[in-house]
């Protein structure tokens, strides 16, 4: 009787909770769904005809559509690339010992904290302007001409913002896997003979996979929706060049007034996050002794 | 003559992290030094690095030209509404999986997961046609709730995680000595409880200070956030780094502090308690 009742009790108090995010997911999911299958414009929202899989063929025919695809990958990898290469040699350094430790770790961490707009004019103004910028003035000073970032690499440009974001991210996460690795097998790995970068490939790396992964599947969630970093710097161009998917369909919706086209840009951007998501959630779910 | 060399190992290592940690550092140390110059030294060639004149004149500038604490409010705003939203909802809810699981409490934790994986872009354009019908477009109470809903899962989440620290014992043998269900909770678990409770607050402020797809796109002035302030400064007319800098420094200090101080409640939020 009395577990009954507690059963009952935690129902009750779990229910807000899922009430909420079953709201929050299903309804504008199923609304965007059904916007995807309208003709459906701002400038003419009377009439919204049916129209099938119309947006979807329109949207998968378009060059635009396509770019921004394309980008959003290259985003993704380049961005993970970076990161997860960086935070590896960046973990395996702070966790030596040397004076100092604490501070360099607030030093390398504090990126994670600036908020998205304010990384990406810093960046674009004082350290990529060819001009004014501090990386052009040092390049310029060896003799190098300067490069216009924003405009001749606008994604390239993106993908450093970004992984200046991210890289302490994963960074903090690598460290701290690699800070439960025991000496003592380190130790018997040097008894044995084994080199430092035998010890790195058979002992380090395996103990961090799982780390590495959560980083990637984590880091890939967040990549994907890349928006506030694309609309101070370079507005998606020149042209499309610098146009991800997220930033092609706020666009869309706000500027051009074409709901049904950005609905199925969203259904779109649903359909790639899922494919990550069901290998982050199995991975956490095993990991998890509910 | 071993000692030695490992003396020596230090001082190199020493020497590269701190390269290292002072390189990724540099675009904030360089933005808090242009915030204290004038706008023509900001853009002298060659820059100049200590060797100038400190003003703060641009702080000045930025607190009586721009409405700069409109912003800052907003922010203020939106974080601790969306979070103690947050909070009164998630609590419960993590209580009662951790303390009396289910079959399914696997399965509903990861389906709150499964949902702080939705892209924005695919929920975005209902939520911002329901937004402009009811008037909610550009209004406080519209984003905070916004907010409220996309950090949810992680709210719950990591109070789960530490909530099932606390071992049933202890629950257990209070209620052996008739402690009452009020008792229970206000004297045996909400002490051991208030840590986690602390360091989710940390975090989902955080979060929520730093969100700019929802921000940019649902204000534009009134219910504005610091994100909103500081991407006015993409359009910059005539000489501005100096103003940017000091800009970004009063938009970022806050966080900065607070992010440093719960580095580690960070591993475990942003993973779901995947790595510790």
């Amino acid at each position: 009787m009395a577990t009954l009742h507690t059963k009952s009790a935690a129902r009750a108090m779990m229910a807000p909770a899922v009430i909420v995010l079953l709201v929050w997911m299903a309804v504008p999911l199923a609304m965007t769904l059904y916007f995807s299958t309208l003709n459906y414009t701002l400038y003419n929202p009377i009439s919204t005809p049916f129209i099938g899989f119309g947006n979807y063929t329109y949207f998968l025919n378009d060059p635009t559509f396509l770019a921004a695809l394309a980008n959003t990958l290259i985003l993704v990898i380049g961005v993970l690339a970076i990161t997860v290469i960086g935070g590896i040699l960046v973990a395996l350094l702070l966790d030596q010992d040397f004076y100092g430790v604490n501070i360099v770790r607030l030093l390398v961490i504090a990126p994670f904290f600036v908020m998205p707009t304010v990384a990406a004019l810093v960046w674009k103004n004082m350290m990529m302007n060819p001009v004014y910028g501090v990386i052009g003035q040092l390049l310029s000073s060896v003799g190098i001409p300067p490069v216009d970032w924003m405009t001749n690499v606008p994604l390239l440009s993106i993908i450093i913002i970004v992984a200046w974001q991210w890289l302490p991210f994963a960074t903090l996460i690598l460290l701290t896997a690699l800070q439960s690795l025991s000496e003592d097998q380190k130790e018997a790995a040097e008894m044995d003979g084994a080199g430092a970068l035998s010890i790195f490939w058979y002992i380090t790396l395996p103990h961090m996979s799982r780390a590495i992964t959560v980083v990637i599947l984590i880091q890939t969630i967040f990549l994907l929706s890349i928006y506030a970093e694309i609309l101070v710097t370079t507005q998606g161009g020149p042209g499309s060049q610098s146009t991800n998917i997220t930033y092609l369909v706020a666009q869309q919706a706000t500027s051009y007034g074409d709901i049904g086209a950005a609905s199925a840009g969203g259904i779109v951007a649903v359909i790639l996050a899922n494919i990550v998501a069901i290998f982050l959630v199995r991975l956490i779910g095993k990991n998890l002794d509910a | 003559m071993a000692r030695r060399v490992t003396t020596q190992k230090k001082i190199v290592t020493t020497i590269l992290a701190w390269f290292v940690g002072l390189l990724i550092f540099f675009p904030i140390l360089w933005t808090f030094l242009t915030s204290f110059k004038t706008e023509l030294q900001a853009i002298s060639i060659p820059p100049v690095f200590l060797n100038f004149d400190w003003t703060l004149e641009n702080y000045e500038t930025i607190q009586s030209q721009s409405n700069y604490f409109h912003f800052m409010l907003n922010s203020i705003y939106l974080s601790l509404g969306s979070t103690a939203l947050g909070l009164i909802v998630a609590i419960p809810a993590a209580w009662a999986m951790a303390f009396s699981p289910t079959k399914r409490t696997k399965d509903v934790l990861l389906w709150m997961l499964s949902t702080k994986m939705l892209p924005a872009v695919g929920v975005y354009i209902p939520i911002y046609l329901l937004f402009v019908r009811f008037g909610l477009l550009d209004s406080r109470l519209g984003l905070i709730v916004v907010l409220f809903l996309i950090n949810l899962p992680i709210i719950v989440w990591m109070l789960y995680t530490y909530f099932k620290e606390i071992p049933g014992e202890i629950l257990e043998a209070a209620r052996m000595d008739g402690a009452s269900l009020g008792k229970e909770i206000t004297q045996v678990l909400a002490p051991m409880a208030v840590p986690g409770i602390a360091s989710t607050i940390l975090l989902n402020v955080i979060l929520s200070w730093n969100e700019a797809f929802w921000s940019l796109n649902l204000t534009t002035s009134n219910a504005a956030p610091l994100t909103q302030f500081i991407a006015s400064f993409s359009s910059p007319q005539g000489n501005f780094y100096a103003k940017l800098s000091a800009a970004s420094m009063l938009a970022i200090a806050p966080i900065l502090i607070v992010g440093w101080f719960s580095q580690k409640q960070l591993v475990r939020g942003l993973t779901f308690g995947a790595v510790k």
